[in-house]
């Protein structure tokens, strides 16, 4: 027994030592929420490269869905006395205990992608896209392609009474409420998939007339923009031309689509989130300055003018 | 000399004990109170479990139904609470109550229907997933003053490690589990059951009553652990714990329970449980592994520890074999 307390004791020490001299390079802990969607495996990818290129040591935890896993991972951050902690946060409750143990430990915390409901002061800040501005941008951008032209929009929505269908539908419709010449004449639900925005397409167009009639389609991400493209091209008509596609997310295939032609404009939503929260932290560490609670992410347009090859190769290899 | 029974046991402590020496050798910090305090807190929810899970094993049965039984109190009492303003202690005591009454049903299905625990409890797994859905589908927060104060309530240890409420329930859970399984009446007819089921009925078990009781306590020790893990995210979610019963039903065999039952400690499972947790903790600290390897460990684990105990299973029978034939 008496042995172990000296071991424990030196072994103590031995982590005092370790960790001052370590001071110079941040050593950062990140829990994500596992990898269940493109995007998630590609924010993970840009993660690790924003982390390479700082020089900050990144431990990385998969939390498998589970957020009992999360917990467990920020805990262990703590324990290691890790700099910053990063976390994904897979559900927005039950953060206040583990949060606390990190501020009680001086170590900051900023939330990555998702908001949580916890009181303010316990983390740094939070990097989030805003998702009705996301849909302004598509929105806007239609009213000004179009120009004075009338045009009937069909919508695909995301999965009914998700935030991101919500908003996102919300944000497209401030950005077309100043041209009357636009209206959304059909929306409909295609669950984020492809095959059910296929499905959807193919119901719009017998619908309008053989597809005649619609001018433009809105689909709430590019997965479902690339199954209404297939539909489309099955009405023996051209997506693109005669019927115009704008999505949001901007994974690589919406670019492969651009590139043909077939696909007009996509909105990203930003896998780097940790660039941001990476500039905070740097500042926060460096000059105490806070950072205000809430960074957003750029929401970035992308039309068939930005060499859509050359952005599908830099995206390719995220892990979309 | 140890007995070739307790081989498993001594062999999970033995391995836990390096592991954790390997571990500290890699990363000093690891040798921390907060870590062992995290260990015990952490996977509080999980040991409680898992020691129903023991009697269940030891039993010669299983219950599949402990993950969605624990998502369903977390639920229960999170809505109780939150939406109905119930107080938290009255909310625990009756997700308690609907809990051991649910495995009280379960045993008395296994028992007296003759269905195999395997499928009762499977339809108890599906049943309890769904009314936890019906419930709320939502994760429902819980703030209450109560609450917090059991959360703030916790034993600081020199170096930052804390022992909270939950671990100690867990603590207290298996030094109880651990009394009942090798001091009472109860505990000796779970091992006769386990060991061979005629034999016990006919040296007079109350088996019917024992069943009942075994599926009750493992319904009762799911509820408290669906009450921990409440406190534990201070939330209820429907979607949560899916797959607990299976790392409950892992830690119980590395910690040298046989799956066939009549033979096991208690004290294994809690050896099981930290042993899982050290392999997380590794993972997180080591920062660069894909958090998959944990599953991979343990399947590791569990071939070797069911390789062992049929070793030890053909050793010890042809032991006797020949002692028999010498006897002869």
């Amino acid at each position: 027994m008496k042995k172990a307390l000296v071991a424990a004791a030196a072994a103590a020490i031995f982590a005092s030592l370790a960790s001052g001299v370590s001071a110079q390079s941040l050593t950062v802990g990140f829990s994500q929420i596992g990898s269940e969607s493109g995007w998630r495996a590609a924010e993970t990818t840009v993660t690790k490269q924003e982390a390479e290129k700082r020089g900050v040591t990144l431990k990385f935890a998969d939390a498998q869905q589970k957020q009992e896993n999360q917990i467990k991972a920020i805990r262990g951050f703590i324990a290691q006395g890790v700099d910053a902690i990063l976390i994904a946060p897979v559900v927005a409750t039950g953060w206040d205990a583990v949060l606390k143990e990190a501020k009680e430990e001086n170590i900051p915390v900023i939330l990555l992608d998702r908001e949580i409901e916890s009181p303010k002061d316990l983390y740094l800040t939070a990097v989030t896209s805003d998702q009705v501005f996301e849909g302004k941008v598509a929105g806007e951008w239609l009213a000004k392609d179009v120009g004075s032209k009338d045009c009937k929009v069909v919508e695909l929505q995301g999965t009914t009474g998700s935030s991101p269908a919500i908003n996102r539908k919300k944000g497209f419709e401030e950005g077309i409420a100043a041209a009357s010449n636009i209206k959304i004449v059909r929306s409909q639900t295609g669950d984020f998939t492809r095959t059910k925005g296929k499905e959807v397409m193919e119901s719009f167009i017998k619908a309008e007339g053989g597809g005649k009639d619609i001018c433009a389609v809105y689909a709430h991400n590019d997965d479902m923009a690339v199954g209404a493209i297939q539909a489309i091209k099955e009405a023996g008509l051209k997506p693109g031309t005669d019927i115009k596609i704008v999505s949001i997310d901007a994974v690589p295939d919406i670019f492969q689509a651009m590139a043909k032609g077939e696909a007009n404009a996509t909105v990203e939503l930003t896998p780097n989130m940790a660039g941001p929260a990476f500039d905070a932290l740097e500042a926060y560490l460096k000059d105490k300055k806070e950072p205000p609670k809430w960074i957003q992410t750029e929401s970035k347009l992308y039309t068939a003018a930005d060499d859509p090859m050359k952005v599908y190769e830099a995206k390719k290899g995220l892990g979309y | 000399m140890i007995h070739a029974r307790n081989l498993p046991f001594v062999t999970t402590l033995a391995i836990f004990v390096i592991a954790y020496g390997l571990c500290v050798l890699q990363f000093p910090n690891m040798l921390s109170t907060r870590v062992i305090g995290n260990l015990l807190t952490d996977n509080a929810f999980l040991g409680i479990a898992a020691v129903g899970m023991t009697f269940v094993i030891l039993s010669g049965g299983i219950d599949l139904s402990v993950g969605s039984v624990i998502a369903f109190t977390s639920v229960f009492v999170a809505v109780m609470v939150g939406s109905f303003g119930v107080h938290p202690l009255t909310a625990f005591l009756a997700a308690l109550v609907i809990s051991t009454l649910f495995g009280c049903l379960m045993g008395a299905m296994i028992r007296y229907l003759l269905i195999p625990p395997f499928v009762v409890t499977l339809a108890g797994m599906f049943l309890a997933r769904g009314a936890a859905y019906l419930v709320s589908t939502q994760s429902v927060p819980i703030t209450h003053e109560f609450i917090d104060t059991m959360l703030g309530f916790y034993i600081r240890f020199p170096g930052g490690g804390r022992l909270t409420l939950l671990a100690m329930v867990m603590l207290v859970v298996f030094a109880v589990g651990i009394v009942v399984a090798s001091r009472t009446r109860f505990g000796a007819n779970v091992y006769a059951i386990g060991g061979n089921l005629q034999s016990a009925e006919l040296m007079g078990v109350p088996v019917g009553a024992t069943t009942i009781r075994i599926y009750a306590l493992s319904g009762f020790l799911s509820g408290l652990a669906g009450i921990v893990y409440t406190l534990y995210t201070s939330s209820g979610y429907s979607l949560a714990t899916v797959g607990v019963e299976l790392d409950a039903i892992a830690a119980v065999v590395i910690g040298g329970t046989l799956l066939t039952g009549g033979v096991g400690l208690i004290a294994g499972t809690f050896v099981g449980i930290l042993l899982q947790g050290l392999i997380q903790t590794y993972i997180v600290f080591d920062g660069t592994l894909s958090s998959w390897w944990t599953k991979i460990v343990i399947g590791i684990l569990l071939f070797v520890f069911i390789v062992l105990q049929r070793t030890i299973i053909w050793y010890s029978d042809r032991r006797l074999a020949v002692r028999q034939l010498k006897e002869v």
